[in-house]
């Protein structure tokens, strides 16, 4: 019998090639953004809002990671951003060898901020680095202020967490304050937008967060 | 969660190791995989069984898992303790300033091939 001993740990080859991805990047002078959330908490619609506010001074790129579905990427091109629908085929979550393939497949000559529109899913989107060198995720108000305490991972490797759908505080008992606080003890540098991108409201920090760290790059 | 996933990467890492050493077929793959990783042994080998086929050089492959403990350290009275016994909570002091020290693997241990005897 012939054994060979690997001792090779599965994330590890996810690291590297996510810190080559960064770097890359940042030499290109262009930022990428990994958006997370459950499904249908409205990361397509928050996308077009952010596309509609740079447009005319940055050019916006997504890539789209449904399971298998392309109406999102539409909905982008739409609105007037590039877009790539990528299939992830079964697979819950990106990973970096998968963005990889995405960015080559899009073509990112011409735009300045690459998002990811992860796969709707709060467990392992957070395990893999995407090569992203901002993670945002999207916490709707239907789905209850408690899911911080439920989902602590992807709140802890996120930068920024918006509320998304302020607009239905009335008919959900979401409390702000309650969820912000239970974010700031999972992770004190998170930065906690409430938005409403159906009524397109409280967007402002948001883009100016995003242009700061794409003149910083 | 995510089994299938991470199935993936194993069919991946164990055909590239077979593909740089002539290998071609694989009998057995062991993976260490820790207490806490989130992983379900049981789901692990279902995803397996269905992904191994897609390759040629895994598809008769069979699944060998060790499981490792998970052991957390508490830095107010300096001790370890098991992860799934006692949580966050040090079982000592009662302090709860830990941290885990190691269950979260999730490593391909190695990889066999009986002798064609
Ligand atoms: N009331 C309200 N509805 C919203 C808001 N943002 C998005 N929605 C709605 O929520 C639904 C899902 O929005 P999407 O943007 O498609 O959500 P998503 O996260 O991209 O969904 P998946 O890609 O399917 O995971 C749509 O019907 C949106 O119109 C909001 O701020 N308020
Ligand atoms: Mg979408
Ligand atoms: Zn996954
Ligand atoms: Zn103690």
């Amino acid at each position: 019998m012939t054994i060979l001993e690997l001792k090779q740990n599965i994330f590890k080859e996810n690291e590297v090639t996510a810190d080559g991805i960064r770097k890359e990047l940042k030499d290109k002078s262009k930022l990428m953004i990994n958006v997370m959330s459950s499904p249908g908490s409205g990361k397509t619609t928050t996308l077009c809002r952010i596309i509609e506010a740079l447009s005319g001074k940055y050019r916006v790129a997504v890539l789209e990671c449904d399971i298998d579905a392309s109406v999102d990427a539409e909905t982008i091109a739409k609105n007037g951003g590039k877009a790539i629908q990528l299939h992830t085929g079964g697979m819950c979550h990106m990973d970096a060898a998968m963005t990889k393939q995405g960015l080559d497949a899009l073509g990112i000559d011409d735009v300045d901020i690459i998002f990811i529109e992860n796969v709707g899913n709060l467990v392992c989107p957070a395990e893999f680095d995407t090569g992203a060198h901002i993670n945002l995720t999207i916490l709707s108000v239907p789905e209850g202020d408690d899911k911080p305490a439920k989902y602590p991972l992807v709140y802890q490797v996120s930068d920024v967490v918006l509320f998304n759908k302020i607009d239905a505080m009335e008919v959900f008992d979401f409390d702000i304050e309650l969820a912000k606080e239970r974010i700031l003890t999972l992770n004190s540098n998170a930065l906690v937008f409430p938005v409403s991108a159906k009524n397109k409201e409280g967007f402002e920090p948001l883009i100016s967060y995003i242009i700061k760290k794409c003149e910083e790059l | 969660m995510h089994e299938l996933g991470v199935t993936f990467y194993v069919v991946r890492d164990v055909k590239k190791v077979a593909e740089e050493n002539g290998i071609d077929r694989i009998d057995f793959v062991t993976l260490e995989i820790g207490e806490v990783s989130g992983v379900i042994n049981e789901q692990l080998t279902d995803c397996w069984n269905w992904a191994r086929k897609k390759e040629k050089v895994t598809e008769n492959t069979e699944l060998i898992i060790e499981n490792l403990e998970a052991v957390s350290f508490c830095e107010c009275c300096q001790r370890e303790f098991g992860t799934i016994d006692y949580g966050k909570t040090c079982p000592y002091c009662g302090g709860g300033n830990t941290y885990l020290l190691r269950g979260n693997e999730f490593n391909i241990k190695e990889i066999g091939v009986y002798d064609n005897t």
